[in-house]
């Protein structure tokens, strides 16, 4: 079972990275969000490092949407994903290998970005170490809350869109303690708080991790029976 | 043989699955609910426009309070009801389970849309401003965008057996996380004055107003409760008409 696993998480890992995969298109699209910020709000510096860590959040959670429809479409388009649903493999683990193969082609390369575009915005130095512990404990629940809205919508024609308005509520928390951890919006001036948040962060990690890969399984079943 | 009262039990609980008894019943009970809805809002409404007093600080526009917080509580009960049927639907497989599901999200989006309106309308000569981003108009906010999400998956899958399926998950999933999202909503910020009805030591609200407030949530219920009926009746016969059409084209 766990050699199944492994299996999966390398194909589609390397399925995401070989030409036609679009693994880098996220950070590419990071990058550029990030660029139009100041052109959208002006030079200012010191705006830019006080808005900086939201920023990054917001940039991030928008550039891991746009990849969601990747999770599953392609598997369901070929027939793949009929095969790995009769195999012996339980289709909660498929989710999950999945989500986690989305994580390490996604999440990971835009926590390894973040820093960089952070000092683009002015980000204040002290702050970059505590972003990117954030960023590294909540990016894998954007991908297995991520992969609840990829199962339901993938039966449905360019389900992307409807994907990311259906699984952008679900990321409001991990934006909240993501961007409370990482010091910035209106509580960073509480002692003590970035740690809470980053705990209450980590907390919603781990139930996205149960959570996304049960619900995912389920939303598959319902639309390919 | 796993014992007689549980299969008739679940028997009875079959009678009501049948959507021809759903019709027969419902139709009897409709005049009723219509009568009793139309009885205590008409009361509610007399009573808190013109039979109650104005607030010493707000004045009258504490008025909106009437219809603003039934809203906010029908808006919160519309979801309960929408995930509870899911579950039922996803669990066992009951059919009408998942028209009350499909039919009670617009009407508990409606409701969420009238909370955030008069909110807003209220929130003007209080706070001297439309909105404000505290803890509970926002978690509203990502209330009435989470009705929004489940009523467009309905609408883009065609197939109404599987995209109710898809939605019932959605909805149990939602249901998980609107307490989480609510908390962390309410860890960010909040401005919005605390709850004032249910809470340890009584209500903190004059008699007065909690008497013609109380008329209006129980009007409002059984408000949702008609107009529930009614969506579920609507669905059940376009599902038959549905039905002829592609017998008909069959043929």
């Amino acid at each position: 079972m766990i050699r199944a696993f492994k299996t999966l998480v390398f194909r589609d890992t390397k399925l995401a990275i070989r030409v036609g995969g679009g693994a880098g298109m996220a950070v590419f699209f990071f990058l550029t969000v990030t660029a139009i910020v100041p052109l959208g709000i002006g030079p200012n510096l010191k705006l830019l490092g006080n808005i900086a860590p939201g920023m990054l959040w917001v940039a991030l959670l928008l550039s891991a949407l746009l990849t969601l429809d990747r999770l599953f479409q392609a598997d369901f388009e070929d027939g793949s994903l009929d095969l790995l649903m009769t195999g012996a493999m339980p289709l909660e683990l498929v989710a999950a290998a999945k989500a986690l193969s989305h994580w390490l082609t996604t999440g990971l390369p835009l926590v390894v970005a973040a820093p960089l575009l952070g000092l683009l915005l002015n980000l204040d130095t002290a702050a970059f170490g505590p972003l990117v512990l954030a960023m590294l404990i909540g990016t894998p629940a954007l991908s297995f809350l991520g992969a609840i809205g990829a199962a339901l919508t993938v039966s449905v024609r360019r389900g992307g869109l409807l994907a990311s308005l259906l699984v952008i509520p679900f990321y409001i928390p991990v934006l909240i303690f993501g961007v409370g951890a990482a010091g910035g919006g209106g509580v960073s001036a509480v002692p003590g708080a970035g740690g809470q948040s980053l705990l209450l962060l980590g907390a919603v990690a781990l139930v996205s991790l149960v959570l996304g890969p049960v619900a995912a399984a389920a939303a598959l079943r319902a639309n390919l029976r | 043989m796993a014992g007689m009262s549980e299969l008739t039990a679940s028997q009875r609980f079959q009678a009501f699955a049948n959507p021809a008894r759903f019709m027969a019943l419902s139709d009897r009970l409709l005049p009723f609910c219509v009568v009793v809805t139309a009885l205590l809002l008409a009361a509610g409404l007399y009573l808190s426009l013109f039979d109650s007093p104005a607030d010493y600080q707000q004045g009258e526009t504490v008025r909106i309070m009437y219809i603003h917080v039934p809203s906010a509580w029908l808006a919160m009960f519309g979801y309960m009801v929408m995930a509870g049927s899911s579950a039922v639907a996803l669990v066992f497989r009951h059919p009408l389970a998942d028209i009350a599901a499909k039919s009670a999200a617009p009407i508990g989006a409606a409701f969420t849309f009238l909370a955030l309106v008069t909110g807003s309308l209220w929130g003007r000569p209080m706070w001297g401003t439309w909105w404000v981003w505290d803890a509970r108009l926002t978690s509203m906010l990502i209330l009435f965008f989470l009705y929004l999400g489940y009523m467009a998956l309905w609408a883009t899958i065609e197939e109404p057996v599987r995209a109710g399926r898809a939605a019932a998950v959605l909805a149990l999933v939602g249901s998980i996380n609107v307490p989480i999202i609510h908390y962390s909503v309410v860890w960010w910020n909040t401005l919005h004055q605390p709850a004032s009805v249910f809470r340890i030591g009584g209500p903190a609200i004059a008699t007065s107003m909690l008497m013609p407030l109380l008329i209006m949530a129980l009007g409002f219920t059984l408000f949702f409760v008609t107009l529930l009926l009614l969506r579920m009746r609507t669905e059940i016969l376009r599902r038959r008409v549905r039905v002829l059409r592609l017998a008909r084209t069959g043929r």
